[in-house]
């Protein structure tokens, strides 16, 4: 059995009760799913489902009510540098320049560096998101498009060892967003990452992932399927959408999106979890919509020795 | 079309000669009907009742105080200049120590809901104090009437330094801090390097309120405690009955005050982000 580079297992997020009576409200449970090194895998949902939650407790800046995350066999317990995260509303430091607000990031990653390797490291990046020229100004002083690029070219930088986008071109409009998935492609391919991303658009996904993993509606959400995209890299927007698989791949996840995705949130209709201890926990299973065909994965639970014994690994319910 | 602000500069000089004309032109001593007594020159003329001084009277002291602003002839006879910076020394004292009290405390509170919830009382109950209440009490404990005036200007810009610190010290933006949780950040970096930063424009907000205040309390202060400032001279040259000396003074409080808001403006300007 292949152990996933990150794995969650059980993931349930639940907040309290807003009234003394109330019910808690779960947004999803049973979340399992793992990316493998240099995968880059994204993900699907409506609004609602808990998509920020999930990547939020991957990076270590938000706590699952159940279940663990395992990066390298190591328990994610807290944020770290090797987890790099690019949010949606760019998260720069108004009062730093360009140059400033990654040569910051690159000094945390390496303080043992002389100042002219932090610069010298720091422009190979912003020269690698096109944005020579602009190091001195403010990012109040850069468009959009500019400023989601410092951020990428922050995230790139520190080279953690995983990369957690969380919807980086959702504030963008299409013309810049087409060209910067392009831009995040081309680096992508040149580092190697393993990178985790949110994102709303479906030719996105297909454009960028190896896999798309797809969330029921929440509240009580659930990963109902990871799809497989085959399409071969090196891809770029115009050609992809040429290649045979593509309006399957489309169709397919359109219509999960729009249908499945609301029928399985139903509480009568979804299955019930039937995983035992023994069997492990049940994944989503790999589909690929190409050939149609539906692989069903189970993975052992995470050894005893590699998770917290505080922590509840398996989310029964 | 000149600028607006070439059009509101020629407005306020408009208004300023209108109504300096109007204060002269009203504020004549009466007519002289018969020749004076030699007793009426000695009481001053033909006016019964003292005046309010004449803008032309308080312009020709103005010109001959600030021409000599730092002479000192002895303890009711020192230039203006030298009582403003009598005062300004001490709110400079006051007003510096309330600093480095009120923004580390203002940050633990900021950063502690703790601290912050237990604090709370101590705070709501000694903000509204008049600064002078203090007074009788700092005499009795520190025993010199500068050193009580400095705790006076003291107590009284500790408040909004402290309170716009811990303010804008709890709301720096959730965006910002994950910056610094997820580059691993220590505390201390994350203080200097981003909470400081994010804080500073409501930190400088504050510590112009500060200042505003401080030199305030000071000329009432020095009111009580004397012997030097531009407070004191106020009162002494009220004791002389030397109206023109008490006019020209309050227009040196009020443009020094003017300068100090000035200074802090400027600053806050430069601490200033734009999202």
């Amino acid at each position: 059995m292949t152990q996933y580079f990150l794995n969650a297992q059980g993931l349930k997020k639940s907040f309290p009760a807003p009234k003394k009576n109330g019910e808690p409200l779960t947004v999803f449970e049973n979340v399992n799913f793992g990316v493998n090194k240099g995968e880059f895998v994204c993900i699907i949902g409506h609004s609602g489902c808990g998509k920020s939650t999930i990547l939020n407790i991957l990076a270590g800046l938000d706590e699952a009510t159940n279940g663990v995350v395992l990066m390298d066999n190591k328990e994610v317990a807290g944020p770290s540098l090797d987890r790099g995260v690019v949010f949606q509303n760019y998260s720069l430091l108004p009062w730093m320049s360009t140059l400033k607000n990654i040569t910051f990031a690159v000094k945390s990653r390496h303080p043992e560096w002389s100042k002219e390797q932090v610069y010298e490291h720091s422009m190979k990046y912003i020269e690698m998101v096109g944005l020579k020229g602009t190091e001195q100004r403010k990012p109040s002083q850069l468009s959009g498009g500019m400023r989601q690029r410092v951020s990428i070219a922050r995230a790139f930088a520190i080279e953690p060892k995983l990369l957690l986008l969380d919807e980086p071109f959702g504030a963008l409009d299409a013309l810049t967003r087409g060209m910067i998935q392009e831009e995040l492609l081309k680096i992508w391919s040149k580092t190697s990452q393993t990178v985790f991303m949110i994102t709303h658009d479906v030719d996105e996904a297909i454009l960028l992932a190896d896999r798309i993993l797809l969330m029921t509606n929440g509240p009580f959400a659930q990963i109902a399927e990871s799809v497989t995209i085959d399409i071969p890299r090196p891809r770029n927007r115009t050609d992809i959408i040429h290649h045979e698989h593509y309006y399957t791949i489309r169709n397919h996840i359109v219509e999960f999106l729009v249908k499945r995705s609301k029928e399985l949130a139903n509480p009568e209709l979804r299955e019930v979890s039937d995983h035992d201890d023994s069997k492990g926990l049940r994944y989503p299973p790999e589909v690929n919509p190409a050939t149609g065909s539906t692989q069903e994965v189970t993975h052992p639970v995470a050894n005893e020795e590699t998770v917290n014994p505080d922590k509840n690994v398996v989310n029964m319910q | 079309m000149q600028s607006l602000n070439a059009r509101a500069a020629i407005l306020s000089v408009v208004i300023f000669i209108v109504i300096v004309a109007i204060w002269e032109i009203a504020n004549q001593p009466p007519e002289v009907k018969e020749a004076l007594t030699e007793y009426e020159r000695l009481l001053g003329g033909s006016e019964q009742q003292a005046r309010v001084p004449n803008p032309s009277e308080i312009g020709a002291l103005a010109i001959k105080e600030l021409s000599d602003p730092f002479y000192d002839k002895g303890p009711n006879d020192k230039g203006i200049g030298l009582q403003l910076l009598y005062s300004l020394q001490r709110v400079a004292s006051g007003y510096f120590l309330a600093a480095l009290v009120a923004i580390p405390l203002g940050f633990l509170i900021g950063m502690s809901p703790l601290m912050s919830k237990a604090l709370d009382p101590f705070i709501q109950v000694l903000k509204p104090i008049s600064p002078l209440a203090w007074m009788p009490l700092a005499l009795f404990v520190i025993k010199d009437s500068e050193l009580s005036s400095v705790f006076v200007i003291f107590i009284c810009s500790i408040w909004p330094m402290l309170i716009n610190t811990a303010f804008g010290v709890g709301a720096v933006k959730r965006d910002y801090v994950n910056v610094a949780r997820t580059h691993e950040l220590g505390k201390i970096r994350t203080a200097f390097l981003v909470i400081l930063p994010a804080a500073a424009p409501t930190i400088l907000t504050g510590m112009r309120i500060s200042i505003g205040i401080a030199w305030l309390v000071i000329v009432a202060a020095e009111m009580l405690v004397g012997g030097t400032g531009v407070g004191y001279y106020v009162w002494n040259e009220w004791n002389n009955l030397d109206l023109t000396s008490v006019v020209f003074s309050i227009l040196m409080i009020g443009f020094v005050g003017m300068m100090l808001d000035l200074m802090l403006a400027r600053a806050t300007k430069l601490v200033q982000y734009v999202e």
